[in-house]
């Protein structure tokens, strides 16, 4: 997709007048977070799971070349094909020369952030394939030619009014007067039409929370099942997943497995978890004949061993997001691309470039709740201040705020000069500010449009200490008796 | 809990509080010589270097984080009036220096023994009550960076809850950002007004006559909002409190406020 991270600030303001998502924000900002502490009230060695969950992926992150090699080979053993992509066109063309080798008009699809990081939906539909989503959410915002707002919950921006019509638009077939109002109702409506397709399908694209080295296995997440129709049913399986979701062991998912859905909905475990080995063995009863894993670059390994290393420990867990109260105020679009979020902040520049990505390392007020939900226990706001640091470098930015900001410091490095300019402006501000606070100022409309300015006193606390003031003298001291 | 009785302690007083609210620092003087500490106030202090920090500016932080080492490293404890600045020097001077093994042992070394106010009275000096007197109902605002670097959540509330005729009501949000983030809030003005209506709402449903923090960021931003929108609740650093001096206007108050009296 065409990012639109650049209009940040726009996209913004529209999504604070939405009131719709406003509505659907402040839900998802009550639930999640409830359920999460819950689940982790419900574990005891819930912060100790983090610490080793972190361990593993370091390690991981440390040996990375050694264990995709081990998987690959297991794969190969087990009957599938590993692909090897560097980037999404790769990506692409690969998934789209299997689809052609199986004869594909239909591919069912379980949700995967890397699809959409790949963009593979728009590429299959001009290669005259049809793509279908059956994660409701991802299936929902396939019908609105939307991307995810939210990398567990795709559709969390929309009502269920919104979501009725949808569903009345896209199903022609859809009766007038069938009622969409219950969420039962629009669950089934989804349900029916996408039967048809799982039985159609030729070839089952999913993608994967976890890729184990010691198996060559794939561990697929859902609460919805829709996952293991797409993987079984049709004869072709194609996994789509990015390097660094390999684990070394089995026992390793299991440890990730126990904090991924307490992070994420604040449950014990997912309602599916799937594990996927090689292709139909002949004493199975199911399962597909062909088993491809597209194994995807895209500018993980140039962040191997930089600033943003750990940022490839991420489980895409959705607990940043859903703790964030930027995330919580403008929601998953504003982002403008396919993540969004803490997450997202510290991504997106990686993948769509530091310029176009500006402004989300900065649209943060570095509250740190992030990093204090993650799993994988990512610094995620020191990452961001990494950004900020190489776009500073780069002279990214507003130039006037970088002349003040400089400026600023020059001053600040020079005491004598600082006091006696703060001196002067805080007098000066004292002056004019007798009423306490300030309704509007030359220079502050940032913070005046929002917000009063308080006042100055009249004079720093540096100056009236060194002049022998003290204690409860300070608070009646210097300020100017406003009449009327 | 500190061996030494009457420590010396540099105080590291904020150029907000500098600035923009002087009564924070006498009220943080008397706080700590109430404690038995002996303060002194180095004149040539600035800025803990955040804003350029923050900003990606890692030149002028570090060159900032070195003066102010200078400045400070020959107390025994280093005190700040807010979490953010002192999270700024116990966690971020290292980072910040972290590429010169000399610098590095010296803002570790001052890392080491840098406090904010709070926590410094409660965990280093043992204090449990400041015999401070203020008739009314006050509600806590946690800012981040104390809470989350500092881990202070407990130390302001026990030593208010010693302030005579006070009670604390607490809000639902009580550790969610006030939507300051230094220069945040004038870069994404309308993200900030959204995150600060969130926290004035949460502070109005306690129905407190007061909030109060320990960072003098975050209260202007809750009294610059709570006041754009008229509701009626006075904003003070929790020091002013915990030191006794309240007569003074409370934050972004005229001298003759029909509001004032707590």
């Amino acid at each position: 997709m065409q990012p639109t991270s650049p209009q940040f600030k726009q996209n913004a303001r529209d999504a604070i007048a939405d009131d719709p998502l406003q509505a659907a924000l402040a839900k998802l900002a009550v639930g999640f977070p409830m359920r999460r502490l819950e689940a982790a009230a419900r574990l005891p060695e819930f912060e100790g799971l983090r610490d080793q969950a972190r361990d593993i992926k370091t390690h991981v992150l440390e040996n990375l070349d050694h264990y995709l090699e081990a998987y690959e080979q297991k794969v190969t053993e087990s009957g599938g094909h590993v692909h090897w992509c560097r980037d999404a066109a790769e990506a692409r063309n690969t998934i789209l020369d299997i689809c052609r080798k199986a004869n594909a008009k239909t591919v069912t699809k379980s949700k995967s952030m890397i699809s959409e990081e790949i963009a593979v939906n728009a590429f299959l539909e001009e290669n005259g394939i049809e793509p279908v989503e059956t994660d409701l959410g991802e299936y929902i915002i396939q019908l609105r030619k939307e991307p995810p707002s939210h990398i567990i919950a795709p559709a969390i921006h929309l009502s269920k009014e919104q979501v009725a019509e949808t569903f009345r638009n896209a199903h022609l077939d859809l009766a007038a007067d069938r009622s969409l109002v219950e969420p039962r109702a629009l669950l089934e409506e989804a349900r029916a039409k996408l039967r048809e397709k799982f039985l159609g399908a030729d070839v089952g694209l999913t993608g994967a929370n976890m890729l184990i080295a010691e198996t060559g296995t794939n561990v697929l997440v859902t609460n919805e099942g829709n996952a293991d129709l797409t993987n079984n049913l049709p004869r072709v399986h194609v996994v789509i997943a990015s390097i660094e979701k390999i684990v070394p062991t089995l026992e390793d998912a299991s440890t990730i497995l126990r904090v991924l859905a307490r992070s994420a909905t604040g449950q014990d475990i997912s309602v599916y978890t799937t594990f996927c080995t090689g292709p139909k063995r002949p004493e199975d009863l199911d399962g597909p004949e062909e088993y491809h894993v597209v194994l995807l670059d895209n500018g993980r390994s140039d962040m191997i061993g930089s600033e943003f290393h750990e940022m490839l420990r991420c489980i895409r867990c959705g607990a940043c997001l859903n703790h964030c109260p930027i995330y919580k105020s403008v929601g998953g679009h504003a982002y403008g691309w396919v993540y969004s979020g803490p997450m997202g902040a510290v991504l997106i520049p990686n993948l769509i470039g530091m310029e176009e990505a500006q402004h989300l390392p900065n649209a943060s007020t570095l509250c740190g709740k992030c990093e204090s939900v993650c799993p994988m226990r990512i610094p995620l706001p020191k990452m961001l201040r990494k950004w900020r640091e190489r776009q500073f470098k780069a002279e990214i930015g507003s130039p006037s705020a970088r002349w003040a900001l400089k400026s600023w410091a020059w001053l600040a490095k020079r005491p004598a000069l600082y006091r006696m300019a703060m001196n002067a402006g805080v007098a000066f501000l004292g002056q004019i500010g007798g009423r306490g606070r300030f309704r509007s100022l030359p220079f502050a409309g940032g913070w005046t449009s929002k917000r009063d300015l308080t006042a100055p006193s009249g004079d720093t606390f540096i100056s009236q200490y060194h002049k022998g003031v003290r204690g409860d003298q300070s608070g009646a001291l210097k300020r100017k008796k406003v009449h009327g | 809990m500190s061996e030494n009785k009457n420590p010396n302690v540099g105080l590291f007083v904020t150029c907000l509080v500098d600035l923009m609210r002087p009564v924070v620092g006498f009220a943080t003087v008397k706080l700590l010589e109430d404690a038995g500490c002996r303060v002194d106030v180095p004149a040539n202090q600035t800025c803990c270097g955040q804003p350029a920090y923050n900003s990606g500016d890692k030149a002028d932080a570090s060159d900032i984080a070195r003066a102010v080492i200078k400045t400070f490293e020959g107390y025994d404890y280093v005190v700040a009036p807010s979490g953010s600045c002192a999270g700024m020097i116990k966690d971020h001077y290292p980072e910040a220096l972290a590429d010169n093994p000399a610098w590095l042992a010296r803002a570790e070394a001052l890392a080491a023994k840098t406090y904010e106010l709070m926590s410094f009275l409660s965990d280093v000096m043992g204090v449990t009550a400041t015999g401070a007197a203020f008739d009314g109902t006050v509600t806590y605002h946690d800012s981040c960076s104390g809470l989350r670097e500092l881990g202070i959540k407990e130390q302001p509330r026990a030593l208010l809850a010693s302030v005579d005729g006070l009670s604390i009501t607490e809000g639902k949000e009580t550790e969610t950002c006030c939507g300051f983030g230094g220069l945040f809030c004038v870069k994404y003005p309308d993200i900030s007004e959204k995150m600060v209506d969130a926290k004035v709402n949460d502070i109005i449903a306690t129905g407190a006559g007061t909030v109060l923090a320990g960072d003098l960021g975050c209260l202007m931003n809750i009294a610059g909002r709570l006041q754009r929108r008229g509701v009626p609740v006075r904003v003070r650093h929790a020091a002013e409190v915990l030191a006794g001096m309240t007569a003074a206007p409370a934050i972004g108050e005229p001298q003759d406020s029909e509001m004032g009296g707590d």
